[in-house]
C-alpha cells in the first residue's frame, strides 16, 4: 500500500478536534505521591509543603504526571465498554485494520502548573498518517496524535504529542 | 536523616557538562506500580502472558507516561526544586524489562537566557540497558539566573516553553 491507499475517511480526520473530554475526577495529591514513589522522585516540591508554598504558591502535580489527568477509570457503574484513553489511536487500529500497536515517540511542552482541585479537559487530533512501512515488529503505519490539556480555568497546562505505530504481526 | 536540597543556578552550568549516572534496577513491581501511577490499564503493563504472546516481547515492560516520569526525577534531581521542567520529548527504541537495570546518563547541550530573562537548559538524557539503547530524551529546563530568581514565578508570555 502507498499514501494514496490511506482512505478518504482517516485523511478528513486530520487536524481536526476530536473528543473533548473532562477528566473522571479533581487532580488530587494521593496519585502525586504515588508517582513520585513510583520513581523514587524526593523533590521537596511534591513533599514539602513549605517549599511548595515558596515556589509555587502551593502544591503542584509533576509537570511529566500530566496525561495521567484525562486517562478514564477501569470501570465505573454503567459502563458496558471500557473507555479508552487515546481514542483517535485505538479507532486508528480499528479503521486500518492494524491489531496491535505501540507508542514510540513522545513530545510534551509544559504551560501553567497543574494544582489539586484542577479539573483537566483535552481534546485530541490526529496531525499524521505515514504510509506502510515494515519494522522489526510487522508492517503498519506510524501516527501523530496530539492531546491539548486544560485546566478549568481555560488556562493552557500543556500540549502532549505522540507517535504510535500500528501494525500486523503475521505480515512481519 | 537530612537532605542537602540542590538549588542550581544557570551560571553553574556549561555546555558538555555530564550529569550524575543514575542506576535502578528494575522489577516486575517497578513496571506494575510506573502503570498504575500513571493511570495506565494496558495489560502490557502488567500481564505477562498478554506481553508476551500477543505483543510479542519477552515480558511486561515500562509504560511511556512512567518514563517520562523517570526523566522528570533525573533531571530535578540535578537541577533541584527550582528546576522548571519545560519541554520532553523522547523515543522509545527498546522496551525496558523486569531483571533490566537501566542507566540514566545526560549531558548540557545549550545554555541560554531568552528575551523575557528566563534561563534555558538543553540536554540530551539517554536510557540504556548494557549495550541496549533503550530510551533518548531531549529536554529543555529552566533554572534561575541568580540565587533570588523563581522560574515558577513565569507565566504567560513571559513563560516560553
Amino acid at each position: 500500500m502507498s499514501d494514496d491507499d490511506l482512505p478518504a475517511s482517516i485523511t478528513a480526520l486530520i487536524d481536526v478536534p476530536r473528543y473533548d473530554e473532562t477528566s473522571d475526577f479533581p487532580v488530587e495529591r494521593g496519585y502525586i505521591w504515588t508517582s513520585c514513589a513510583s520513581t523514587e522522585n524526593a523533590n521537596p516540591l511534591y513533599w514539602d509543603d513549605d517549599v511548595a508554598a515558596e515556589l509555587t504558591g502551593g502544591p503542584i502535580a509533576a509537570p511529566s504526571m500530566l496525561s495521567t489527568w484525562f486517562r478514564p477509570h477501569h470501570w465505573a457503574p454503567g459502563l458496558d465498554v471500557q473507555r479508552l484513553p487515546l481514542q483517535v489511536h485505538f479507532d486508528l487500529k480499528d479503521q486500518l485494520g492494524l491489531p496491535e500497536a505501540v507508542m514510540s515517540d513522545n513530545t510534551t511542552i509544559f504551560y501553567e502548573p497543574v494544582r489539586p482541585g484542577d479539573v483537566i479537559s483535552t481534546c485530541q487530533r490526529l496531525r499524521s498518517v505515514s504510509a506502510e512501512k515494515q519494522t522489526k515488529l510487522g508492517i503498519g503505519r506510524f501516527w501523530v496524535i496530539d492531546v491539548e490539556y486544560r485546566n478549568d480555568r481555560g488556562e493552557l497546562v500543556g500540549i502532549e504529542s505522540w507517535t504510535g505505530f500500528g501494525y500486523r504481526r503475521d505480515a512481519a | 536523616m537530612t537532605t542537602t536540597i540542590v538549588r542550581r543556578t544557570l551560571d553553574q552550568v556549561a555546555v558538555g557538562d555530564p550529569l550524575p549516572e543514575l542506576r535502578y534496577d528494575v522489577s516486575a513491581t517497578t513496571v506494575v506500580v510506573g502503570a498504575l501511577a500513571t493511570r495506565d490499564w494496558r495489560p502490557q503493563h502488567h500481564d505477562y502472558a498478554f506481553a508476551t504472546q500477543r505483543n510479542g516481547v519477552r515480558d511486561i515492560f515500562l509504560n511511556a507516561p512512567n518514563q517520562a516520569a523517570w526523566f522528570e526525577r533525573y533531571l530535578t534531581d540535578w537541577s533541584g526544586p527550582t528546576g522548571r521542567l519545560a519541554r520532553m520529548s523522547f523515543r522509545m527504541h527498546d522496551s525496558i524489562f523486569p531483571g533490566d537495570t537501566m542507566v540514566f546518563t545526560a549531558s548540557v547541550t545549550s545554555v541560554d537566557v531568552d528575551e523575557t530573562g528566563c534561563g534555558w537548559v538543553g540536554l540530551d538524557v539517554l536510557v540504556a540497558v548494557e549495550d541496549r539503547t533503550c530510551t533518548t530524551c531531549a529536554a529543555r529546563i529552566a533554572l534561575p539566573v541568580t540565587a533570588d530568581d523563581n522560574p515558577w514565578a513565569r507565566h504567560g508570555e513571559r513563560w516560553v516553553p
